[in-house]
């Protein structure tokens, strides 16, 4: 089942990819086609925060996940790198995990 | 920064410039090596193997999607939430293969591989390069993301298959934190704010009612306000 959606996704990315460059311009020209594309990103990672750090099974649930996504806030606040941040949010994790 | 389209009259790049572009498009990659590792290692902890891991970046080659496929599957959800979650992510390629396809126009086999290096950083290079050099800079900048992305996550999926449990080492919370760390610079006003803080609020309420993956599709309802608000 891993595979399938591997594979879907990869199909459709590519497709999503090659509309745009196949399709004359004007067909994607709509205001509201093009905010949606630009807006959706924005919705869905933030859907994906939350969840990847708050959700349990069919639960919310606070635990070492969002110490340290607060950690992983933090170093971005700082304008720390990506690596950077998602070692902090690990590390910190782990540590309260160990004690 | 958005360039007038291109005119004769523009004076041809130097090599100066040319030089420019092609080490801004190394540095790119180096840095979304960055991004390639933690994707390895959140492929591995999601339940992926290295292989399908790895096939990902190989095939799919769009970040914020990869992410969000290897998210939603390992925590539960369907095949059929975490193809749709990639996919909606994946629309904004379409949008820049638009722009793209006047900027840099491609025809035959070449279309083909273009369109799979057409991601926000390719793009971003291609509009900021200096005049003439649109090309140059998709071209580099997507060919150094695609080797340095696919050789970061065989390191990273190989490192955390190696590691042992995900839960110890904290490589759970640190995919949280990576979906944050694409989110914020695209928080660039109070509108996308809002839109990013209805979206988590809207996972977060639809979790206990909904099998894991919907509540991040069921979050893009966020989007509909501002749409209709511009409406004319």
């Amino acid at each position: 089942m891993i595979w399938a959606a591997v594979l879907a996704a990869s199909a459709g990315g590519f497709a999503l990819k090659l509309a745009g460059w196949s399709v004359p311009a004007r067909w994607l020209a709509g205001e509201r086609l093009q905010r949606a594309a630009l807006l959706l990103p924005v919705a869905l990672l933030a859907a994906l925060v939350a969840v990847q750090a708050f959700a349990g099974d069919r639960a919310l649930v606070l635990d070492a996940r969002a110490a340290g996504l607060a950690v992983g806030a933090l170093l971005l606040v700082l304008r720390a790198p990506f690596l950077l941040v998602v070692v902090g949010a690990a590390v910190t994790a782990a540590v309260l995990r160990a004690v | 920064m958005r360039r007038p389209a291109l005119t004769a009259a523009l004076p041809p790049p130097t090599a100066q410039q040319r030089r420019g572009v092609l080490r801004d498009a190394l540095g790119i990659g180096v840095a979304v090596g960055a991004y390639g590792l933690s994707f390895g290692a959140a492929g591995i902890t999601a339940g992926l193997s290295t292989l399908q891991t790895c096939a990902l970046s190989l095939l799919l080659f769009t970040g914020a999607s990869q992410f969000a496929l290897v998210g939603v599957l390992g925590a539960g959800g369907s095949a059929v939430a975490a193809v749709a979650s990639a996919l909606l992510l994946g629309t904004r390629n379409t949008l820049y293969a638009v722009r793209l396809s006047s900027l840099v126009p491609q025809a035959g086999p070449r279309r083909l591989v273009a369109a799979q290096l057409t991601i926000d950083e390719s793009t971003a290079m291609a509009i900021a390069a200096p005049p003439g050099l649109a090309a140059t800079g998709f071209w580099s900048t997507g060919a150094s993301i695609y080797v340095l992305w696919n050789l970061a996550t065989l390191l990273g999926a190989v490192g955390a298959a190696r590691l042992g449990d995900p839960g110890v080492l904290g490589l759970d919370a640190a995919v949280p934190a990576a979906f944050l760390a694409l989110l914020w610079p695209q928080l660039r006003d109070r509108g996308l704010v809002a839109v990013a803080v209805a979206g988590g609020l809207i996972a977060l309420v639809a979790v206990p009612f909904v099998p894991a993956g919907v509540p991040v599709l069921l979050a893009g309802l966020a989007v509909v306000p501002l749409l209709v608000g511009r409406r004319r």
